[in-house]
């Protein structure tokens, strides 16, 4: 058993305490050979500090498209050749995405616009879609707008928003070569404002950018420090007129020791599978990181792309008997 | 599965043979080879008309999504 599975036997699951950057960079490091001990590791670290049970959530784009931020693996951008196209949803297309979404047994829906933050038509929409859905629907109500103001980190909680989604996407290191547009500080001061105003905090990022392992291990131990409640991992779906667009996707078992070495960076975070998922580890590879650290996931759609059918993931997690978490859990 | 939402009219119908531009790429259909984006087009929905080639504007949904042609009309998968 190498090392750093032993230290970390004794230091994460034994006490609770995540690994830091040097201790990640070593689980990232590992031979293959000794993967399926770090997967193991992760989910009994998992188990101990969160539970059995998986929280389901669905997402959705209210505003897609024509974002004059520039992130380079984001289809959205306008700053790129890409395909899409901007498009508002409108109120009852939005309840009626969140009705369907909770029909899956999904207690979180997270309301999503391509944005570099809102602007008063924006929050006008969020707060009349908002309404209608806790109107209408028994499910809890996530945003991503992009950067707030302190005025609006305190809309949205009175609107209701539990959670707020802000990723930093890569570690600070390497921020600069996926996004000029704006700053890393900026993004964590969003994430601080967040914070302290007592919505959840939501924050994660992408894996096959162009970073280093090295980076890789930077960025497990910023997202530590800021210790979110949720982590969303998602991997790099090169999307065409990117600039990313041509880079290849993350190799499956470099996908699986990163899903190993956030959860023994994070023992008691919601590490959530997201985008990418599909083509860089498939459905056996999907399973694997439900055993090996993952403990929620997003079902059906995301905001560009398409995922699997939510009811693939509901057998997958009833055969591996692992519960969706219940609404009444997150209230 | 996609299905056409607002069939387009009966006059335009009238030339409508096989896709003449591929909804993925928006290059021609009948040129090269798209089997790259046919595979892509399992996770994604179409972006190009493909009778047109005009940009569609695309709505992905948690489930299903719509894809509509300002010339074509709207198709949902």
């Amino acid at each position: 058993m190498p090392d750093i599975l032993d230290q970390a036997r004794t230091q994460v699951l034994g006490n609770g305490v995540g690994l830091d950057e040097a201790g990640v960079l070593a689980v990232l490091s590992l031979p293959d050979e000794h993967l399926p001990a770090a997967l193991q590791l992760a989910h009994e670290v998992r188990m101990r500090w969160c539970g059995p049970e998986v929280e389901v959530e669905g997402i959705v784009s209210l505003k897609t498209g024509g974002c004059p931020e520039d992130c380079h693996f984001c289809s959205q951008s306008g700053l790129f050749s890409s395909p899409v196209r901007s498009v508002w949803l409108d109120i009852p297309s939005l309840v009626e995405a969140a009705k369907q979404t909770a029909k899956t047994g999904a207690t979180e829906f997270c309301i999503v616009a391509a944005v570099r933050g809102p602007d008063a038509r924006l929050m006008k929409q969020m707060r009349e879609g908002v309404a209608a859905i806790k109107a209408e629907v028994d499910i809890q109500v996530a945003a991503s707008l992009g950067m707030l103001t302190q005025e609006q980190v305190d809309e949205l909680v009175d609107m209701g928003v539990h959670r707020y989604n802000h990723n930093l996407e890569t570690c600070r290191s390497y921020f600069p070569n996926v996004v000029t547009t704006h700053s890393w500080e900026e993004r964590w001061e969003t994430l601080r404002m967040v914070r302290e105003s007592g919505m959840e905090v939501c924050c994660g990022g992408i894996l096959g950018l162009g970073e280093t392992v090295e980076q890789r291990a930077e960025f497990a131990a910023q997202l530590a420090e800021l210790d979110p409640h949720e982590v969303p991992l998602n991997f790099l779906n090169p999307r065409p007129g990117t600039p990313l667009g041509d880079r290849p996707v993350v190799e499956g078992k470099d996908a699986l020791r990163a899903i190993a070495a956030f959860r023994l960076a994070m023992p008691r975070t919601i590490l959530r599978y997201a985008g990418g998922r599909e083509i860089t580890l498939g459905d056996l590879g999907t399973r694997d990181g439900l055993l090996g650290g993952i403990n929620a996931v997003i079902v059906g759609n995301y905001l560009t792309t398409l995922g699997r059918p939510a009811t693939d993931d509901l057998k997958l997690l009833d055969d591996l008997k692992m519960p969706v978490k219940a609404l009444s859990a997150t209230l | 599965m996609t299905e056409l939402v607002e069939p387009v009219a009966p006059a335009d119908r009238a030339g409508e043979g096989a896709p003449r531009w591929c909804d993925r790429c928006g290059a021609e259909a009948a040129t090269g080879s798209h089997s790259a984006c046919a595979a892509a087009r399992v996770l994604e929905p179409p972006r190009y008309c493909v009778r047109c080639r005009r940009r569609m504007k695309v709505q992905v949904l948690p489930v299903g999504w719509s894809a509509a042609c300002v010339e074509h009309g709207e198709i949902r998968g």
